[in-house]
């Protein structure tokens, strides 16, 4: 077990929970589920019960009240064994729910948060678009002003949970003079019917019959992945959506400051599922390396693969800290956007090199899916993608270095 | 109904133990420390108790040193109601001096059911809880497996040797729990939050020492190295040979 001694008892207790909840529950469906690429709804609803989807969250919100560690170690404990599970929570609380909490007015907080903060319903953020991408301020989805309402049309694609997830963040064009800049960028919150509602209904949870849906969104075909395979990554269709303006969040204009400000957030999260990877990955090989006889003992007894294990450590061990560091600044008020940045880029690229490692560490028996270390190999390359590049964090890091002196896009 | 759960803090049975200094007990640095797993059975039964009949009380009482309020802490994150520590610097290997305080406790508390785990995963001494129940004159069904509760009365299911006994007994009655009686629940984040708030009353207890003492502990033996008598069918008759006369198990 891990014992940092900068933790609290309380978030030494959360990964015991969270990691026992993981061996015992994830690991034995885990093969199956990436195999199938089928959302886990059974442990999704025992993730909710736990209260980790809404672990970081007030307790008057339905959410747990624990501090940003203990998610960040939550999510950090699941990817250990299955990065999918730990994408699952990491989305829907820093991308689905994290803007409306920010964000959110009393009103929208008391309507969308409870449905999310429990797990009885899963969120997702919609920012990128067939043309916008890493250039997130294109947005080229507009929504126009109707009287008490806006009409949103476009495309987000790639959203996390877009057909299992009910309540979603988008992001559209208010104001078309400010065509390919980030001012004129609002935030809206939008629902539709989960895609798997007759799963929902005999599970429990994934679908809310009372909440009002909006009329035109809807969730397109499911992406084929190489990895993440049993989290759920949609297009999210608008068609002339019809959205009250009640659920404008945030200030009209503002939906680029505040997506920056969820991104960071989602940062830590990626930084700590890609480091639960690698953490995972190093587990197996030590277990591995030590039963595998090879020359008459075990290859654990190499010297090279002493080397192997001793460099992966390492790495672990410094992106942890950062990744630690990164979700402390923001649990304690402080600027974290340059500490995000380098948490998610060094866990990221680490978790790929380390997961690789350890299917060569595993030999023939490690490219099969008889070792889960191949499932990792492939879970951790998206980490270097999803929620900024791997070149948009250095862009990020570099303009925080040298302010605007570099004028990058991104 | 009214349910107690006595529970032991004890070192994880993952953890690498160390003998001390004095050579008579063992050092507890370094080591990590659970709820007795025995005793985990008997917070989740007490728990479902409370949850089907939709009300009572389910109280956490602990002997122990200061450290004891984490475990204590750990049971009302599961979702017990309040917690009582019997503070005390020392456990006496006897257990009669614990059991006398644990019943002092309870005596006077109104409780339905009393649960213990049949063990504790330290000292194995299994003699705790019928030790309470004698002491209070209850009847006492040891290592449950399985257990219902109705209009008063209780049976209860233990695993012995070659088959299953059933058991009825009045209410109120001590329980000790074995392995199978349910599938404890993790603790809820939020419940860790929530136990924080639930009240735990610390009562300073001097216990006697007993009639037991600890002389000396030391290590198991270390466990000596394999021996290969051979190979294929030709080495079958050394192999039943060793068997018989070396190990002495055929
Ligand atoms: C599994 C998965 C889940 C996702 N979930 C979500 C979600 O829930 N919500 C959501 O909104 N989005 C989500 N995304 C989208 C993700 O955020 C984008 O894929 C990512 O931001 C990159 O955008 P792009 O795919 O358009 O690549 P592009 O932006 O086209 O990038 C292609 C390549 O060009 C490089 N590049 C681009 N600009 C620059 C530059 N200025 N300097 C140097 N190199 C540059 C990139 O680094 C990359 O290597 C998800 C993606 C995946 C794969």
């Amino acid at each position: 077990m891990i014992d940092i001694p900068y933790l609290t008892d309380q978030q030494h207790q959360v990964r015991e929970i969270a990691r026992g909840f993981a061996e015992r529950e994830i690991r034995p469906v885990a093969r199956d589920l990436d195999r199938e690429a089928r959302f886990p709804w059974a442990t999704v609803k025992q993730m909710g019960e736990l209260g980790f989807m809404g672990a970081p969250w007030p307790v008057e919100l339905e959410g747990a009240g624990m501090d940003y560690l203990s998610y960040v170690i939550v999510v950090e404990e699941l990817a250990r064994v299955d990065a999918s599970h730990s994408i699952t929570v990491s989305a829907h609380t820093t991308l689905g729910t994290s803007p409306i909490v920010n964000f959110g007015t009393e009103e929208q907080k008391q309507r969308f948060v409870p449905l999310l903060a429990s797990g009885r319903v899963l969120g997702g953020f919609g920012l990128t678009e067939p043309g916008a991408g890493s250039d997130a301020g294109g947005t080229q989805t507009v929504a126009v002003e109707k009287g008490d309402h806006y009409v949103l049309t476009g495309s987000k694609i790639f959203i996390t949970h877009a057909g299992v997830g009910e309540i979603f963040v988008v992001t559209a064009r208010t104001d078309p003079t400010s065509a390919r800049s980030g001012r004129g960028i609002t935030s809206f919150i939008v629902t539709k019917d989960t895609v798997d509602v007759d799963t929902c209904t005999a599970v429990g949870i994934g679908h809310a019959p009372d909440l009002p849906k909006t009329p035109g969104v809807k969730a397109a075909k499911k992406e084929d992945k190489l990895g993440w395979r049993a989290s759920d990554t949609r297009e999210l269709i608008l068609q002339e959506a019809i959205v009250p303006k009640e659920n404008v969040l945030g200030e009209p204009g503002m939906g680029f400051v505040n997506f920056l400000k969820t991104l960071d957030d989602g940062r830590i999260g990626v930084g700590a599922l890609s480091l639960g990877l690698a953490q995972g990955a190093l587990d197996e090989c030590l277990k591995y390396t030590a039963e595998r006889q090879q020359f008459g003992r075990p290859i654990a007894s190499f010297q090279a693969v002493h080397f192997a294990l001793a460099d992966m450590a390492t790495e672990i061990e410094a992106a942890r800290h950062l990744v630690y560091y990164a979700g402390w600044l923001r649990q304690n008020g402080k600027p974290y956007k340059k500490a995000a940045a380098m948490a998610k880029l060094f866990a990221s690229e680490l978790a790929t090199r380390a997961t690789i490692k350890a299917v060569q560490l595993h030999g023939g028996y490690g490219y099969t899916t008889e070792y889960p270390v191949e499932r990792m190999m492939r879970d951790a390359k998206v980490g270097e993608i999803g929620e900024g590049t791997s070149e948009i964090q250095r862009i990020v890091i570099a303009r925080e270095l040298l302010g605007d002196v570099v004028a990058v896009t991104g | 109904m009214k349910i107690a759960v006595c529970v032991k803090r004890v070192p994880d049975s993952e953890a690498r133990i160390k003998i001390d200094a004095s050579g008579k007990a063992i050092d507890e640095g370094g080591v990590k420390f659970v709820l007795n797993p025995y005793e985990e059975f008997a917070v989740e039964e007490a728990l479902k108790l409370k949850e089907a009949a939709g009300s009572g009380e389910v109280v956490v009482i602990s002997a122990g040193s200061d450290a004891s309020q984490e475990t204590i802490r750990t049971a009302l994150a599961m979702g017990a109601d309040r917690g009582v520590l019997l503070k005390t610097d020392h456990i006496p290997l006897d257990p009669l001096p614990v059991a006398k305080a644990l019943a002092a406790e309870l005596a006077e508390g109104g409780y339905d059911l009393i649960f213990f785990g049949k063990l504790a995963i330290d000292d194995y001494s299994h003699g705790i809880g019928p030790m309470v129940a004698e002491l209070l004159s209850l009847p006492c069904v040891s290592a449950i497996a399985a257990l219902q509760i109705a209009n008063g009365k209780g049976k209860a299911e233990r695993e012995i040797e070659g088959g299953v006994e059933v058991v009825e007994f009045p209410l109120p009655a001590v329980l000790t729990t074995d392995k199978g009686l349910n599938e404890p629940r993790y603790p809820a984040l939020r419940g860790i939050m929530l136990a924080k708030k639930k009240p735990l009353d610390v009562k300073d207890v001097a216990l006697e020492t007993g009639g037991l003492d600890v002389l000396s502990l030391s290590y198991p033996p270390e466990r000596k190295a394999g021996r290969i008598v051979g190979e294929g069918a030709a080495a079958v008759p050394a192999l039943v040979d060793a068997l018989k006369n070396e190990a002495k198990v055929l």
